[in-house]
C-alpha cells in the first residue's frame, strides 16, 4: 500500500509540471503584456521597460520557466505585482476562509445528498423519490452565483435573518489562531464569534453546496438503487435482520464506492465553484481574489493558484483512490490479481 | 405437518395486467422430509418460496391463502414477527453463490450476522458456532476461512457458506431453491449429500426448489409439480419417477437424457410458456399437451386426488376448477 | 460549474456504446421512446423555442437593447417594461432576448469545437493506442486536474473577452472530456467482433474509424454534447457574471447579471430575470439530454 501511494505521489509530478507548463505559457505567451495593466495607461515606457526588467519578464521564456518551478519547489512563488507581498503570503491568508467553505459544503453536500439518495432509492417512485429528482435537476441547472442572488434577496432582504457578505463582523474577527473562523472562535471560547461566523457561512456554503449535493444524491439514488437490486441484500433479508440494517450494512456499504468517487471528484470543481460564491458574497478567499487578479493581470498569483488548486484535485484524487482499499476488500493496490 | 401451506395466492401487478405467479398452491412438509417443488422458470416455485419466506417485495403481494407454521399463520405475522421467524426457524439459501453473499464482509461476519441477530450469545461464543457450522458444511480449516472474503472462495464454496448461514440457528425449515444449478456437477451431487445428511442430523425439514428432475429423484422424499402458478401434479418420487400422471410431467421425465436408452434424438415438450399475464382459458398446458381435448382448451381442470396422490388433468378425472 | 467530468468515471462510458443496431431502426426506437418523455419533450420545446428567438430576436425586441436612457432607468417591471429597466435605463427584457443568441452560440460553438477536437484525439489516443495514446491522455488529465472554471477564466486572461475569446475558453474546457469519451467508446467497440471481421477483410485503419467506429459511438455522443451545451451556457454565464465575458455594450445574461449585482438589495428585481433565462435554457438543455439518454440507453430504461 505505501508502496502504492509513493508510486502514485511520484506519477504526480509530470502531472503538475505540465499543469505549470500549460498555465504559464497562457500568461506569459498568450497573455497580453501586464506592464500597461499593472502600471496604469499612463505609464512611461521607461517605466514598463523598468518594471518587466524588475520582475523577470525581460528573459528568455525558457529560462523564466525555469526560474518559476526553481522557486515553486521551494513555494517561492514570486511577488505579486501590486502589493509586492510574497504569492504565497497573499494566497496563505486567504485560504483558510477558501477551505472553510469547501469542507462546510462538501459535509453539507455529502450528508444531505446521502440522505436524500438512499430515502429516494428506498422509496422509490414515491413523492420523496420525484421531489429528490426535481431537487437534483434543478441542482445542476441553476448557475451558481444565481442561486446566491436569490438567496441574498430571500434571506437577506425579505427575511432578514442571514448577513449577505464577509465571514464575520470585523469587530468579532479572532486574532491569530488558524485562520479558520470557527476554530478559532471556538477555541477561543468566543461564541457569540463563533455564532456569528456560522451565521455567515451557512448562505455562501449551502450555494456552494447545492450542486454538489444534487449530484451527490443522484449518484447515490443510482448506485443504492444497483446495490439494493443485488442477491446479497435478498441474503440478508432473509436472515431475518431488520430493514434499516439491510439498507444501510449491506445496501449502502457496496454501494459507497461511486459516492465516494463522485465526492472526491467534486471537492475540485467545489474549489472551481468557490470562484463564483465567493465573488457572489464577498468572500474573503482566493476563488475571489483570483478573479480581481486576472481583471489586474496579476499573473504570479494567479499561477501559483491554479498550481495549488491542482495539486489538491490529484492529492484528491489519490485519497479517493486508497478509501477505496478500505471499502472495498476486493481492490489490492500494488498486489496482482488472481 | 411442521409447514403447510393452503390455497396460497401471490399476485405482481405489472403494466400490462396482473401476473398470478402462484394460484391457490397447497403442499405441506414433514419435519425431516424433503418436498421437491418442480417446474420450468414463471411456472412459481421461487415465488412460493420465497411466500414463505415473507420476501415477496412490490410490485407483488400474497393475496390469499395461509402459511402455517407451528400453529401461526405467516402471512398475517408483520415485518418485525417475520424477522423474527426468518433466518431462525426458517432459513433459505439462493440459486447464485456468487452474488448472494456480500462482497464487502468477511464471510465469518455473514454467518455470525445471523446468529447474533437471532440468539443472545456473545461475540465470542456466535464466532465458535459459526465455526463450527463452516466445519459441519465441510469446509477445511474453518478458523482460517472465517476471515476470507467472497471472492476468495470458489462457488461451491460459497454454497456451503450460504448453508452454513442458513443452518447457523438450527432452523427448522430449509428453503434450497436452485441450490446446485450454478455449480459444476461434482459440486452439485456434493452440496445434495449435504443437505441430506444434514436433514438427518438436524432433522429439519426441507423445501428444495428446483428444474433438475435428476436432482429431485437423488435427494427428495416427495414431489409437488408446478406449471403457470399451479400445482399440476403432487406425488412420492417413486411414483412421479414410475408412474407420471400428467402429461406435463411425462414430458419433464422424458426430456431427461438418459444413458441407458438409445435414442436418436431426446424429447421436447413442443411450444412455449404461455404469456403469464394472458393465460388461456382452459389447461394452461392444453397448448404444449399431447393429450388436448376439446374440453382442456374451454375449462381448467381441478387438482384431485387420485390414490393418495393428486393430479389435474381431465385424463384423470373430470371435475372442474371452481375458483378460476 | 461544469462537473460532468463525474460521469467520465470510465465504466459508464464504456457500456453506453455496446449495443448495435441500424442506424435507422435505432433512431426510430429513440424517438418513440423520447414521444413518451414528457420532460424531455418540454425541454425540446423550450429548446426550440429559444432557438426561434435566438433568430428573429433582434428583430422583435420592444426597444432598443442598448440604447441608454437615463431619465427610464431603475424601473420595476410594469406594462411598458415588462422586467423593468436596468441602472443605465436598458429595457432589461429586450437585453433578455437578444441575450439569447449570445447564450446559444456561444454553447452550441463551443461544444462543437471541443466535440471536433476531442474526437480527433480521442479517435486518435483509442484507435493506436500504446505512446500516443499514452501522451494524449496525460495531457488530457493534466486538463482535467484544473476545475474547468478556473482554466477557463485562466483562458480569458490570456486571450481577453469577446465572444470568439469565450467560444475558445468554453469549449477547451471539455475538450478532455469528450476525447475520454471517444477514447473508451472505442476501445470498447474496437474489441467487438464486426471490427475485428472489418480488419480481417482488409479495410484501412481511416475507414474502420469512419465506417464502423464512428457510427457506433454517436449515441453516446449526442447525449454528452445535448448535456455539454447546457455546461457551455452555465460557464458562458458564469465568465460574463465574473466580467470575463463580452465585451460591453454586448447583451449577455451572465454579464447582465454580473453588472448590477452590487445593487442587488436595492434593486433585486433586476437580478431575477436574466438568472431565470439562463435556468430555463440549462433546463431545457439537461431535461432533454437526459431524455436522449434514456432513449438510447436501453438499460436505463426499466
Amino acid at each position: 500500500m505505501i508502496k502504492y501511494i509513493i508510486k502514485r505521489l511520484l506519477m504526480l509530478i509530470p502531472v503538475l509540471i505540465g499543469v505549470s507548463i500549460i498555465v504559464f505559457f497562457l500568461l506569459r505567451v498568450c497573455a497580453p503584456d501586464p506592464a500597461p495593466v499593472v502600471l496604469g495607461q499612463h505609464a512611461t515606457e521607461a517605466s514598463m521597460q523598468e518594471w518587466r526588467e524588475a520582475n523577470g519578464l525581460n528573459e528568455n521564456i525558457v529560462v523564466q520557466y525555469v526560474n518559476f518551478i526553481k522557486g515553486a519547489v521551494t513555494g517561492d512563488f514570486g511577488e505579486s505585482y501590486y502589493t509586492n507581498n510574497s504569492v504565497l503570503n497573499e494566497i496563505g491568508s486567504r485560504f483558510p476562509a477558501t477551505i472553510e467553505i469547501a469542507i462546510f459544503a462538501i459535509i453539507v453536500a455529502t450528508v444531505f445528498g446521502i440522505l436524500i439518495g438512499v430515502v429516494a432509492a428506498v422509496k422509490k417512485n414515491s413523492i420523496i423519490d420525484n421531489a429528490s429528482m426535481v431537487l437534483s435537476l434543478v441542482g445542476v441547472s441553476i448557475p451558481i452565483f444565481w442561486l446566491g442572488i436569490l438567496f441574498i434577496i430571500l434571506f437577506v432582504k425579505i427575511l432578514g435573518w442571514l448577513p449577505a457578505s464577509g465571514r464575520i463582523d470585523s469587530m468579532l474577527r479572532p486574532e491569530g489562531g488558524t485562520g479558520f473562523y470557527l476554530i478559532d472562535t471556538l477555541v477561543q471560547g468566543d461564541f457569540e464569534a463563533f455564532k456569528n461566523a456560522l451565521w455567515h457561512l451557512i448562505l455562501p456554503g449551502v450555494t456552494l453546496a447545492l450542486y454538489t449535493l444534487a449530484i451527490i444524491s443522484r449518484m447515490t439514488r443510482s448506485s443504492m438503487l444497483d446495490a439494493l437490486n443485488q442477491d446479497y441484500i435478498r441474503t440478508a433479508r432473509s436472515k431475518g435482520i431488520g430493514e434499516g440494517k439491510v439498507v444501510l450494512k449491506h445496501g449502502l456499504r457496496n454501494a459507497l464506492m461511486p459516492i465516494v468517487t463522485v465526492i472526491g471528484l467534486q471537492f475540485g470543481s467545489l474549489l472551481g465553484g468557490a470562484v463564483l460564491t465567493e465573488t457572489v458574497f464577498a468572500w474573503p478567499g482566493i476563488g475571489s481574489y483570483t478573479v480581481e487578479c486576472i481583471t489586474k493581470s496579476d499573473f504570479p498569483v494567479i499561477q501559483a493558484v491554479v498550481l495549488i488548486i491542482a495539486t489538491i484535485f490529484v492529492l484528491m484524487n489519490l485519497i479517493v483512490d486508497i478509501i477505496y482499499a478500505f471499502l472495498d476488500p476486493r481492490i489490492k493496490y500494488g498486489k496482482r490479481e488472481s | 405437518m411442521l409447514l403447510e401451506v393452503e390455497n396460497l395466492k401471490t399476485e405482481f401487478k405489472v403494466k400490462r395486467g396482473t401476473v398470478k405467479a402462484v394460484n391457490n398452491v397447497s403442499f405441506g412438509v414433514e419435519k425431516g422430509e424433503i418436498l421437491a417443488i418442480v417446474g420450468e422458470s414463471g411456472s412459481g416455485k421461487s415465488v412460493s418460496s420465497l411466500s414463505v419466506m415473507g420476501l415477496i417485495r412490490d410490485p407483488g403481494k400474497v393475496t390469499g391463502g395461509k402459511i402455517m407454521f407451528h400453529g401461526e399463520n405467516l402471512v398475517e405475522k408483520t415485518k418485525k414477527e417475520m424477522n423474527k421467524i426468518r433466518g431462525d426457524k426458517i432459513s433459505m439459501i439462493f440459486q447464485e453463490p456468487m452474488t448472494s453473499l456480500n462482497p464487502v464482509y468477511k464471510i465469518g461476519d455473514q454467518i455470525m450476522e445471523s446468529i447474533l441477530t437471532h440468539t443472545d450469545l456473545s461475540k465470542a461464543d456466535a464466532r465458535k458456532t459459526a465455526i463450527k457450522m463452516l466445519d459441519l458444511v465441510g469446509i477445511p480449516s474453518p478458523e482460517q476461512r472465517m476471515e476470507d472474503y467472497p471472492h476468495q472462495m470458489s462457488g461451491g464454496m460459497r454454497q456451503r457458506v450460504m448453508i452454513a448461514m442458513a443452518l447457523s440457528c438450527n432452523p427448522e425449515v430449509l428453503i434450497a431453491d436452485e441450490p446446485t444449478t450454478a455449480l459444476d456437477v461434482t459440486i452439485q451431487a456434493q452440496i445434495l449429500e449435504l443437505i441430506d445428511k444434514l436433514r438427518n442430523k438436524i432433522g429439519m425439514a426441507v423445501l428444495l426448489i428446483t428444474h433438475d428432475l435428476g436432482v429431485v429423484a437423488e435427494t427428495a422424499d416427495r414431489v409437488v409439480v408446478m406449471y403457470c402458478g399451479r400445482i399440476v401434479e403432487q406425488a412420492d418420487v417413486k411414483d412421479i419417477f414410475t408412474d407420471p400422471l400428467h402429461p406435463y410431467t411425462k414430458g419433464l421425465l422424458e426430456s431427461i437424457p438418459r444413458m441407458e436408452e438409445d435414442r436418436d434424438r431426446l424429447f421436447m415438450i413442443k411450444g412455449v410458456v404461455p404469456d403469464p399475464t394472458k393465460l388461456p382459458k382452459g389447461c394452461s398446458f392444453a397448448d404444449r399437451c399431447e393429450n388436448c381435448m376439446e374440453k382442456c382448451k374451454e375449462h381448467m381442470p381441478a387438482l384431485v386426488d387420485v390414490g393418495g396422490r393428486k393430479v389435474r388433468c381431465f385424463l384423470h378425472s373430470d371435475e372442474e376448477e371452481v375458483d378460476v | 460549474m461544469a462537473s460532468k467530468k463525474v460521469l467520465a468515471a470510465d465504466g459508464a462510458d464504456v457500456q453506453e456504446a455496446v449495443h448495435i443496431e441500424k442506424p435507422e431502426s435505432r433512431f426510430k426506437a429513440m424517438w418513440d421512446t423520447l414521444k413518451k418523455n414528457k420532460a424531455a419533450l418540454f425541454g425540446l420545446f423550450v429548446i426550440i423555442i429559444l432557438v426561434i428567438i435566438a433568430i428573429i430576436g433582434p428583430y422583435i425586441t420592444p426597444y432598443d437593447p442598448n440604447s441608454q436612457v437615463m431619465k427610464e432607468a431603475y424601473q420595476s417591471p410594469s406594462a411598458s417594461h415588462w422586467f423593468g429597466t436596468d441602472n443605465l435605463g436598458r429595457d432589461i427584457f429586450s437585453r433578455i432576448i437578444v441575450g439569447t443568441r449570445v447564450s446559444l452560440f456561444v454553447g452550441i460553438a463551443a461544444v462543437a469545437m471541443s466535440l471536433l477536437i476531442g474526437t480527433i484525439l480521442g479517435s486518435i489516443a483509442g484507435y493506436f493506442g500504446g505512446k500516443i495514446d499514452a501522451v494524449i491522455m496525460r495531457i488530457m488529465d493534466m486538463m482535467l486536474s484544473i476545475p474547468s472554471i478556473l482554466l477557463a477564466i485562466t483562458l480569458m486572461a490570456a486571450l481577453g473577452k469577446g465572444i470568439d475569446k469565450a467560444i475558445i475558453a468554453i469549449g477547451v474546457v471539455s475538450i478532455p472530456e469528450y476525447a475520454r469519451i471517444i477514447r473508451s467508446s472505442i476501445l470498447s467497440t474496437k474489441e467487438n467482433d464486426y471490427v475485428a471481421a472489418a480488419k480481417v477483410i482488409g479495410n484501412s485503419d481511416r475507414r474502420i474509424i469512419f465506417h464502423h467506429i464512428i457510427p457506433n459511438v454517436v449515441s453516446s455522443i449526442v447525449v454528452r454534447a445535448t448535456l455539454g451545451i447546457s455546461t457551455a451556457i452555465l460557464d458562458t454565464a458564469a465568465l460574463g457574471f465574473l466580467g470575463l465575458g463580452v465585451q460591453p455594450p454586448t447583451a449577455e445574461w451572465g454579464d447582465m447579471l454580473g453588472r448590477v449585482r452590487s445593487m442587488i438589495l436595492v434593486y433585486p428585481y433586476m437580478l431575477i430575470f436574466p438568472g431565470l433565462a439562463i435556468t430555463l435554457a440549462v433546463l431545457a438543455f439537461n431535461l432533454f439530454g437526459d431524455g436522449l439518454r434514456d432513449a438510447l440507453d436501453p438499460k436505463s430504461r426499466s
